[in-house]
């Protein structure tokens, strides 16, 4: 296989593992403050514990991955960014500490001071990644030499926040729905009605993006021509989103939870298969868009690289399977929990 | 100086890394102890350890909290500040990185999940695997991140490719980028470092314990491990900094001449202490032992060394800055060989826990090691200036084109309100769990002798210590 198509697929399975994995413990988050009462968003804390950290690495190692493969466009998008990716490091960061420290001190401005800033910083960053997804595939202002040259407000059109909507929306929906497997009782009961209300935010707003990717951006579709099995995915990615309220329905949410990530990978793989051949659109001229072949390293680093993930990839498979049947079942609070 | 983004993006890796480096250090040393401490209790089975090794596991899991947090802006600060540093290393620079991600990352959190909340889970064989694997992963972090940092330092292994603002580096020889001529000297020392402030960490918390009778004989065991890590540390740093300082004198020789302030080349001085005047090109008020310089690299007062002299201005490292972080490290080097063979030898003799004023050196001793690891790296970073690529590239071309000195500013202010804000909260909370103790309930409930009391009424009657309310919260495991 061509290693830079190599790549691009790697940079892909590493999108969407970590859009799958950490966006439920994100959409955990979102949904934080909705539940009342210390010992209830305790057990939400505590759902994602020993899970969130292994899920974000798989994009601390998607970034590594893209710095090393395509350094031109892991320059350009993360200085083009700049600011949005500062926030974006500054929502992690207290994501990350506000469940390290919530529930460390008994007092209840502490634990209600962490509680904001945790789903704040959860609700940003998945708003943030939104609007980076909605603005790459809107194309970015890049000259000749590769570098940004548009503005902070140029990042916040009307496209890409209606993306970073759809993001929260989408991730509170997978979230809700891996709180309904992991909670019993009163609460759960409550989070089943949530489930069918954050579904429906986030159809509405799956129609909107849809059509507004059909209406402003037809080179979304040009692959198409080209490729047509892909409209396969499409099909899956539509019975994906209908079999979430069916399930729900039957009272199979093992069901609804798998469909979530199913759809989430679809929407990664449009994602990736509306861009390629490029990594960076320029909205200036499709003469300077960057693409697998210009923004990459060389055929020896790729090479090596491949290398990497091939001896890698089944390590940190096995550690994610060991992790979640380790931590299995409902959630409950104990001596070692948050 | 201008607040120019040269200046500014300087300032920002300066402030986040140093931020960063207060926590990676410290779980790898503190690793290794938690591993040898749970490693004592399946061996012994002995249920103290077991107390210990769970309260470690509490401070490590807060330490590698913060590690992580302040960690990703590491790995995407390379891009937001410096990309045409990206663009021009990428090829070399980012696999390691991409590494670290695979190999090492996901290793950590994957078993500190089993860690940090996995006790009752699974069995304490398991466990302690678990526990192994944490304490090796983090140093596999520092493996590619000091390979890294040593290609900067000595690139190899790579050739340039294309012109002028183009061209770029290109990986030629793997290996060769991994193995290049500093990196195994440089990851040596590093891994040194952070075993001693583990070290002094674990040491500074029990000698609390001991002043105050709390925990006093889980306090004495811990220290006591501590203590033989700390001293077998403390002598290596001293081995592996010469080894490098030898490397260095070979690889980068302004960086060794700005160390020592050696201007001439000719037989080098060893100074003490001074302060390096690079208008007139000499050392202010010092005090060096004459050829020192020369003997250590080559065991003769008199052979030449390198100095400054031999380099344009313009490719001279700031000397002030590189000197001293440089001899402020040496200093606190000696100084943790002294204190901790003291220490070992009163442990010997069987007196060191009656010396009171020793614990209360070693309580607040902790602050040494924290600062010779960043001081360390303040003189191997600023004594690569004004290269950024040693040789190659030039820190001033190394920036992103299309970031304004003010978004840079608005970063930094961001950042050191967060970062003050965080250390603030971190240092109450670690404050609050080491108040708090091990929790040695388990232990009175099994009616195991937990010894602490019995040291605790001991060290009533002897030095008349605390009273007898703090005992008894202790017992009732406040």
């Amino acid at each position: 296989m061509d290693l830079n198509f190599f790549w691009f697929v790697i940079l892909g399975v590493l999108l969407t593992g970590y859009a799958i994995l950490d966006g439920f413990d994100l959409g955990v988050g979102i949904m934080h403050l909705f539940v009342k009462g210390d010992t209830e968003r305790r057990i939400l804390m505590n759902s994602i514990g020993p899970l969130w950290d292994g899920n974000e690495v798989w994009l601390v190692t998607f970034g590594g991955a893209m710095f090393a493969a395509f350094p031109h466009a892991y320059a350009t998008a993360f200085s083009g960014f700049y600011l949005p990716f500062m926030l974006l490091l500054f929502a992690l960061i207290f994501r990350a500490v506000s469940m390290e420290f919530r529930s460390k001190q008994e007092m209840r401005w502490w634990r209600q001071m962490w509680d904001v800033s945790f789903t704040a910083a959860s609700t940003l960053a998945t708003f943030l990644f939104g609007v980076a997804v909605g603005n790459v595939m809107i194309g970015l202002p890049i000259g000749a030499d590769m570098e940004f040259q548009g503005t902070l407000l140029g990042l916040l059109g009307p496209f890409p926040l209606l993306v970073g909507a759809f993001a929260v929306a989408t991730f509170a929906m997978h979230g809700t729905i891996y709180l309904y497997l992991k909670t019993e009782g009163d609460l759960q009961a409550r989070i089943h009605r949530w489930m069918w209300s954050t579904f429906g935010i986030f159809l509405v707003l799956y129609i909107f993006v849809t059509m507004a990717t059909l209406v402003l951006l037809p080179s979304a579709v040009t692959n198409f021509r080209e490729i047509p099995w892909a409209w396969v995915v499409v099909v899956l990615n539509v019975l994906a989103i209908a079999n979430i309220p069916r399930a729900i329905y039957l009272g199979k949410p093992g069901y609804a939870f798998i469909s979530s990530g199913a759809t989430i990978a679809a929407l990664t793989f449009l994602f990736g298969f509306a861009l390629f051949p490029n990594l960076i659109v320029s909205s200036l001229d499709p003469a300077w868009n960057m693409t697998i072949y210009t923004a990459a390293s060389s055929q020896k680093t790729l090479s090596i690289m491949r290398w990497f993930a091939l001896i890698g990839m089944p390590f940190v498979l096995s550690y994610t399977v060991a992790i979640y049947w380790i931590f299995r079942g409902k959630t409950r609070l104990g001596k070692f929990s948050y | 100086m201008d607040l120019d983004v040269l200046f500014l993006s300087r300032f920002q890796f300066a402030l986040t890394i140093m931020f960063h480096y207060l926590f990676p250090p410290l779980s790898i040393g503190l690793g290794v102890i938690m591993a040898i401490t749970e490693g004592m209790y399946l061996k012994t089975r002995n249920r103290e350890y077991e107390v210990m090794a769970r309260f470690w596991t509490k401070i490590f899991a807060v330490v590698f909290a913060m590690g992580v947090a302040t960690g990703i802006v590491m790995e995407f600060q390379f891009g937001t500040n410096w990309a045409t540093y990206s663009r021009y290393v990428g090829d070399v620079f980012g696999s390691p990185l991409a590494a670290e991600g695979i190999f090492a990352f996901f290793l950590e959190s994957g078993f500190l999940a089993i860690l940090v909340f996995g006790w009752d889970r699974v069995s304490p064989r398991v466990h302690f695997f678990s526990t192994v694997m944490v304490a090796l992963g983090s140093m596999f972090s520092a493996v590619w991140i000091v390979v890294a940092n040593s290609w900067m330092q000595t690139p190899t292994g790579f050739h340039i490719v294309g012109e002028g603002m183009s061209a770029r580096a290109e990986i030629t020889d793997f290996w060769a980028m991994v193995f290049n001529p500093s990196s195994v000297d440089r990851l040596v020392h590093t891994l040194i470092g952070s075993f001693i402030l583990g070290a002094f960490f674990v040491m500074s918390i029990t000698a609390w314990y001991i002043l105050h009778g709390r925990h006093v004989k889980l306090a004495k065991q811990s220290f006591t491990i501590a203590l033989v890590f700390g001293t077998i540390a403390s002598l290596s740093a001293l081995v592996s900094g010469h080894e490098q300082a030898n490397t260095v004198s070979v690889t980068q020789p302004a960086k060794l001449a700005a160390f020592e302030g050696h201007f001439k080349s000719g037989p080098g001085d060893m100074y003490l202490f001074g302060f390096p005047d690079e208008e007139r090109e000499i050392v202010r008020y010092g005090i060096a032992i004459p050829g020192g310089l020369s003997f250590l690299l080559h065991n003769d007062f008199s052979t030449p060394v390198t100095g400054l002299d031999q380099f344009a201005k313009e490719d001279r490292p700031p000397v002030g800055i590189s000197f001293q972080f440089y001899h402020i490290m040496i200093a606190l080097g000696m100084f943790f060989i002294g204190l901790t063979l003291l220490a070992s030898f009163l442990r010997w003799r069987g007196t060191l826990f009656e010396k009171r004023w020793l614990m209360w050196v070693f309580v607040v001793a902790i602050i040494g090691p924290y600062i010779a690891n960043q001081a360390g790296w303040i003189a191997a970073e600023v004594g690569r200036q004004p290269w950024i690529v040693y040789g190659l590239l030039r820190t001033s071309d190394a920036l992103s084109k299309a970031v304004s000195a003010e978004e840079v500013l608005a970063s930094i202010i961001l950042f050191t309100i967060i970062y003050l804000f965080l250390l603030a909260v971190w240092l109450y909370v670690m404050n609050d769990k080491i108040k708090h103790g091990p929790d040695e309930s388990a232990l009175a409930a099994e009616g195991v002798p937990t010894g602490s009391l019995l040291d605790t009424m001991s060290t009533l009657a002897d030095h008349g210590g605390p009273s007898l309310t703090e005992a008894r919260d202790e017992k009732e495991g406040k």
